[in-house]
């Protein structure tokens, strides 16, 4: 290519040749450059309008975590940018592969407060992979090739680029071909074999071995090997809320969310356990709980592609720098001992056996599916009927906010899949399923996506319905698990703070009616006799749905483990 | 707390320096001193980071986590060359300026500007030889002074060029694998 282009046209092209086809964004002053050159790329780069920056970014989110692509998200200078300050940050925290292409003021103002000018390459510092300002058009070209490879590999995460408009309407020959020049960056994927045989080892003596699965399996879709491994040596696996669906919950080996709302048979496992090995989960405080008491019987093994996640929440035995996949694929290559593998087969079954009988002495899953006497619906009820559905029609990914609904929906419905259960885990970002929902649906037009929500969330921004319906997206319906209560906080309000329900009551307008009058089907459920007909309905219907379950206000999420605690002083009632 | 002096070689690309210093102050690691510069190598710059932490290899690792940073090596308690300077502006009257000047002798400082009742002193030399001479001066009545960070480097043919590093840096050529171990 040796003809002129503009600064737009060459970020149209190299979006299209590192492999961007979907876009969510809105335009403004300084960005007006490219939404001009994007129309003569229509047919390659689509673009969604979004109602809010915040519901663009959270779009790209969900459109990354269902395909492991990067997800493209667009704002102009200033508010627009700013707006995207929160989709950013979430990515961050749960390593997204996000590229936020800003506008900027051009060059000549840059620095003198000019219209919409703002440092957002300074703000987003600490909450971005990497990030650029770019003030020349012949930077483009290679700043965009270099921030979506420092966005997809290694530890993924968030890359924003700062354009300022006259880069954006300059000219130049572009050139494609420069080569990554990245001395500083290089993720190390392989895992040393000296430390891998040394886990293995140290594995096979032990008697009551756990294989914890997280994020990082998913990111680097290492299911099938994680699933090799775990059935090669029988291994019980826990899945961290990022990790459900990398391990089949249906599994016999799967013991399911181990955490802060996580099954106490999973957490007594983890405190009797002589042997951890969390591959690709970060050791959150909301699994850990109170880190100095986590697992204090167990040698840990923690395989991570981010040296700096070893050794940062707990003190780790044997530590493998390198991607899921790899290193799981290097386990699975050792050849030790039969004899040894046998022992360890037979010990690992009997401890099996202990925390299946753990498993029936406290709570488990299908327990909570036991409503209690009463005769107005429960949560409970509806992930119950929830879960039928799904598992009779398949084919489904679910999206959830940050909340109650939120640990029920992991706790309550099945994850037999990768990237079926999406969710803003490490920012806890009220406000992201409905949009990130819209960024699966549009990601996968052949699967059902539910986008389940507080009546607290989904608030923050139903805005984005409007684009489902502007884009002709049929695949996506929402479920708000509506109680009048941000009822997470109720929760903590309940339980630790002799129930001062201070701010937590919450109104809302008629939630049928707002779907109808965004174009939506809309539907209210008020008793537990109507969950499977609305669901039915939904089903049937072809195009979104909407359906306001108007739960029982005061239901708690059990078991919990309270801030700071030991995971084996649970509270399950 | 423990005291680690790092000597960080970076891209020298905008905003770096921002980036390692945002990094510091967002994790709460406490620096004590910090000086950077230009080094042998063009593109490469060159950052002393006094630091205090009980965890220094956390430290360590965020920095690797900046894309530009090429190279952190923890230098405490190696054969190192380190200085700092100060320029000092004495309060010196007449009569002691004889007393200023051998002291200035002794410490090997230099005095590089005389006024009528001032003296701006030079002091070039380890932390503890411009830590010893600021207290025998301090009596006489110090009107301004002015510290550098720390700088440090390793004595003997081993250090820290930063020419390797870029040349490796080139996407598609082979990069050798790092093992972090944790004690």
């Amino acid at each position: 290519m040796s003809e002129n282009r503009t600064g737009a046209q060459i970020l149209c092209e190299s979006l299209i040749q590192n492999g961007v086809d979907t876009m969510f964004g809105i335009p403004g002053g300084a960005i007006m450059p490219f939404y001009y050159a994007m129309w003569e790329y229509r047919d390659r780069l689509r673009h969604i309008l979004c109602r809010h920056e915040q519901g663009a970014g959270h779009a790209a989110e969900g459109f990354a975590r269902a395909t492991g692509r990067i997800g493209v998200c667009i704002g102009t200078s200033g508010p627009g940018v700013t707006n995207l300050v929160t989709p950013v940050a979430d990515a961050w925290m749960d390593s997204t592969p996000l590229l936020a292409i800003c506008g900027q003021v051009s060059s000549a103002v840059l620095g003198k407060d000019a219209f919409q000018e703002t440092d957002i390459t300074g703000i987003t510092m600490p909450i971005t992979k990497h990030n650029y300002l770019v003030k020349n058009v012949n930077d483009i070209a290679y700043v965009v090739k270099e921030a979506i490879h420092i966005a997809t590999t290694g530890r993924m995460g968030p890359v924003l680029v700062d354009i300022t408009k006259d880069a954006l309407q300059a000219s130049t020959v572009p050139d494609y071909s420069k080569k990554i020049f990245l001395p500083g960056y290089r993720p190390t994927y392989q895992g040393s074999k000296k430390q891998i045989k040394a886990a293995l080892q140290t594995m096979l003596k032990s008697k009551k071995p756990l294989m914890m699965i997280g994020n990082g399996v998913m990111m680097a879709e290492a299911s099938a090997e994680a699933r090799s491994f775990a059935e090669r040596y029988r291994l019980p696996v826990l899945t961290t809320l990022h990790g459900l669906g990398a391990f089949p919950e249906d599994h016999p080996l799967s013991l399911g969310m181990p955490g802060m709302h996580g099954w106490v048979h999973a957490n007594r496992a983890i405190q009797e356990a002589d042997f951890l090995i969390n591959i690709g989960g970060r050791f959150d405080d909301r699994v850990t709980g109170k880190a100095s008491t986590f697992a204090p019987n167990a040698t840990i093994v923690h395989v991570d592609i981010d040296p700096s996640e070893i050794g940062k929440n707990i003190e780790v035995d044997v530590p493998i720098v390198g991607d899921a996949k790899m290193v799981l694929l290097s386990f699975l290559e050792e050849e030790p001992e039969e004899r040894d593998v046998a022992t360890f087969h037979a010990a690992a079954g009997e401890w099996m056996t202990h925390i299946r009988e753990l498993q029936a002495k406290h709570q488990h899953r299908e327990q909570y599916l036991n409503r209690p006497d009463t005769s107005s619906m429960l949560p409970h009820d509806v992930y119950a009927a929830m879960t039928k559905m799904l598992n009779e029609r398949g084919n489904y990914r679910v999206v959830t906010d940050v909340g109650q609904h939120q640990m029920w929906a992991a706790q309550l419905l099945d994850w037999y899949r990768p990237r079926t259960h999406i969710t803003s885990g490490g920012a806890g970002t009220m406000g992201f399923a409905v949009p990130a929902a819209m960024g699966v649906a549009v990601a996968h037009p052949n699967d059902t996506v539910w986008a389940v929500c507080g009546d607290g969330g989904f608030q923050m921004t139903n805005q984005e319905m409007t684009v489902v319906v502007q884009e002709g997206i049929k695949n996506m319906k929402i479920a708000i698990i509506n109680n009048g209560y941000l009822g997470m906080v109720r929760q903590w309000q309940e339980l630790f703070e002799n129930k001062r329900y201070s701010g937590t009551p919450l109104s809302g307008p008629n939630f049928k009616l707002l779907a109808e009058a965004y174009g939506w089907t809309g539907i209210t459920v008020e008793t537990v006799d109507e969950i499977e007909p609305a669901l039915a309905k939904a089903y049937a219907t072809d195009g979104p749905v909407l359906i306001d379950f108007r739960v029982e206000r005061e239901v708690n999420v059990f078991p919990m483990v309270p801030q700071n605690k030991s995971i084996g002083e649970m509270i399950t009632e | 707390m423990q005291t680690h002096t790092l000597v960080v070689l970076m891209q020298d690309r905008p905003g770096v320096l921002n980036r390692a210093v945002s990094m510091f102050r967002r994790r709460g690691y406490n620096i004590a001193s910090l000086s950077v510069g230009h080094t042998e190598t063009p593109g490469v710059s060159r950052m002393t980071v006094v630091v205090e932490s009980d965890n220094v290899e956390q430290v360590v690792k965020q920095l690797y986590r900046l894309v530009e940073v090429l190279k952190v090596s923890d230098v405490t308690g190696e054969p190192v060359v380190e200085r700092e300077m100060a320029l000092i502006k004495l309060h010196v009257p007449s009569q002691q300026r004889a007393e200023i000047v051998a002291l200035t002798e002794v410490f090997a400082a230099k005095i590089v500007d005389v006024a009528v009742n001032t003296m701006v002193i030079e002091m070039t030399g380890g932390p503890a030889k411009v830590e010893n001479f600021i207290d025998m001066v301090r009596p006489f009545g110090i009107k301004e002074m002015m510290r550098t960070g720390r700088i440090a480097m390793v004595r003997g043919s081993r250090g820290h060029s930063g020419v390797d590093l870029l040349d490796a840096g080139w996407q598609g050529e082979s990069v050798t694998t790092v093992d972090t171990v944790v004690k």
